[in-house]
């Protein structure tokens, strides 16, 4: 068997005459953190459905373990956990039984069970909490036990919908930790976010979607090197100065009208030619993140 | 995945396995309705006709009015009980708390899911019409051995009703809509199924609608297995009835939730 725990081959996904994922192809390696970014719609979601044959493909082919996914989805699915975006836990259930139960629908024997949820607990720090009923927990909580329960089953492969929206910041360092730790276990773990700090730093590679195609794939700091640079200029407000400047120099820029980037790529003179010209205090030099490299490439008017 | 042939294994146990773990925390409210209503309806319906109607003549008997009533109250609690956990409780578990999408994230179909909702909403039904049975033959309103034969009975009605109400959930885009079925279908049959009078007093006409609705044979058959009076002809033309729309209804019902759920 190949490296690759999934193989995406041009697959497709349509709903009617709409076309939500548009032909894309892409590997995630056995061990790898692999990030799905893109806008709101981008097709994130249906993408993430497909690998658990949660959803049909309405085109391409897609392998998990080897196994092609249209016919080999028990295998796969006994081998995969799922947190989904939306909550899915059972609310009429405490916490340490929305575990345990869960372990009946992987065939896991109740013995098993209970120890893996006693452990799983404690990992999450959700211990003390067993007996308290789903609707009294805290977002951070649930999200927790979600994950949580993703596990129970020991997948080797961990599918993480916006596992971090709406988490306080408290939360979502620890929960990066913990993703961290379950990869260095030897868990391939696909996720995708919102956030792209906590992309930048979990993620070996991710690719950015948009309008249901793939517009790049790479290393987070590959991307940001490629696309704009280690370093930005960041000018608020904008003096004419300044724009006439960037033009004439034919420097790479955005002009947003009362904000202005200039990607200088790693020519750091000219951010003291700037300073000591124009907008002294209005100006600062910063590192180039993925959040500059995801605005630029999906552009940034608002989505649905 | 397919959305063909049904993919069903045992696996539906799990899911069985699943509602049977969530219920039994409240099983004193489970346990208390099925005990409490035939009293409440006997009590009720029973003195307060004893007067009006003396006794009733159905199919060559003369029979007191609560004799005549009570094994209705068991029909209809089969009904009711499997409609409500397939229409109301599995919308619930689809629609807001997202307990399918959780569990199609394991090696269970849709198929497979479905299936077992059904099979636990018959359940309930089984276990409802077992605690009222047993208090009916307090009052001695139920013979034996016949009556043993309202177990297999609820639990089939139970598959019946069950399907239907999943028939809905299949359709429904809001939970009010259930409201529907229960005014158009399911109340109409609750008073024209035999259930308070014998249908010979119905027209003739209405007496073949009658015939052509479930909730008409699972009386039926309830009512001759406690008078100890069923036949084979009445356990092969309404069990025949039950047992052929289950077979129709059951799969039906998988279909459109694989069509809902599947996208
Ligand atoms: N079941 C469905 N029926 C019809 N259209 C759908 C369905 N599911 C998703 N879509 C559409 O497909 C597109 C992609 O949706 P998807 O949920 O995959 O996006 P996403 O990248 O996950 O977005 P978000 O970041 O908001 O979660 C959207 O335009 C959405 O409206
Ligand atoms: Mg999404």
């Amino acid at each position: 068997m190949s490296d690759n725990v999934i193989e995406v081959r041009e697959v497709q996904k349509r709903y009617g005459t709409f076309t939500a994922v548009d032909g894309i192809s892409f590997d995630v390696k056995r061990g790898e953190l692999f990030g799905l970014l893109g806008p709101n719609g981008a097709g994130k979601t249906s993408t993430i459905r497909m690998i658990y044959g949660f959803s049909p493909l309405s085109g391409g082919s897609l392998r998990v373990f080897g196994h092609d996914i249209t016919t080999g989805w028990r295998d796969v699915r006994a081998r995969l956990g799922v947190c989904h975006q939306e909550d899915s836990l059972d609310e009429e259930m405490s916490v340490r039984d929305n575990l345990e139960i869960f372990a009946g629908f992987f065939g896991i024997p109740r013995a098993v069970a209970r120890d893996r949820a006693n452990r799983l607990l404690e990992f999450f720090g959700l211990e003390n909490r067993e007996k308290a009923s789903v609707r009294e927990l805290s977002g951070g909580m649930m999200r927790r036990l979600a994950i949580a329960r993703a596990l129970i089953n020991e997948p080797d492969l961990l599918i993480l919908d916006e596992p971090t929206t709406g988490l306080d910041p408290q939360t979502r360092h620890q929960l990066w930790e913990k993703l961290a730790r379950l990869k260095n276990q030897g868990v391939t773990i696909i996720l995708t976010t919102h956030y792209m700090e906590e992309a930048a730093q979990l993620c070996d590679r991710l690719i950015i979607v948009d309008h249901g195609k793939i517009l790049v794939e790479g290393r987070p700091r590959d991307l940001v090197a490629q696309f704009v640079g280690k370093q930005i200029i960041e000018s608020s407000p904008v003096c004419e100065g300044l724009r006439r400047f960037v033009t004439e120099r034919g420097l790479e820029h955005e002009d947003l009208g009362h904000r202005m980037l200039i990607y200088c790529k790693d020519d750091e003179n000219i951010y003291h030619e700037i300073t000591k010209t124009y907008c002294q205090d209005n100006c600062i030099l910063r590192m180039g993140t993925l959040e500059d490299v995801f605005l630029k490439l999906t552009g940034r008017e608002l989505r649905e | 995945m397919s959305q063909s042939a049904p993919q069903l294994s045992w696996r539906l146990l799990r899911v069985w396995r699943r509602d049977w773990l969530v219920t039994r925390k409240s099983w004193l409210i489970g346990f208390m309705t099925p005990l409490l209503e035939p009293i409440l309806y006997i009590t009720s319906l029973g003195f307060g006709f004893r007067i009006l109607i003396p006794e009733i003549q159905y199919e060559g008997h003369t029979l007191t009015y609560v004799v005549f009533m009570a094994p209705a109250i068991i029909a209809t609690n089969i009904m009711y009980t499997a409609f409500m956990e397939n229409s109301f409780s599995s919308f619930v578990r689809m629609y807001y708390q997202k307990t399918y999408d959780a569990i199609r994230a394991t090696p269970l179909s849709v198929d497979e899911i479905i299936a077992g909702e059904i099979m636990w909403g018959a359940t309930k039904s089984l276990m409802a019409a077992t605690i009222m049975a047993t208090v009916l033959s307090l009052f001695g309103l139920v013979r034996y051995p016949t009556g043993l034969g309202l177990l297999p009975l609820a639990f089939l009605g139970g598959l019946l009703f069950g399907a239907i109400g999943m028939l809905f959930t299949a359709f429904v885009k809001s939970i009010d809509m259930f409201n529907l079925p229960i005014f158009l279908l399911i109340t109409p049959m609750y008073l024209f199924s035999g259930t308070f009078f014998p249908l010979e007093n119905l027209p003739n006409w209405a007496q073949s609608v009658a015939w052509a609705l479930p909730l008409t044979h699972l009386v039926s058959l309830a009512r001759n297995l406690c008078l100890g009076t069923v036949s084979w002809m009445n356990v092969l033309v309404s069990g025949g009835y039950l047992l052929a729309a289950t077979m129709l209804l059951v799969p039906l019902a998988l279909r459109l939730m694989r069509r809902r759920l599947i996208q």
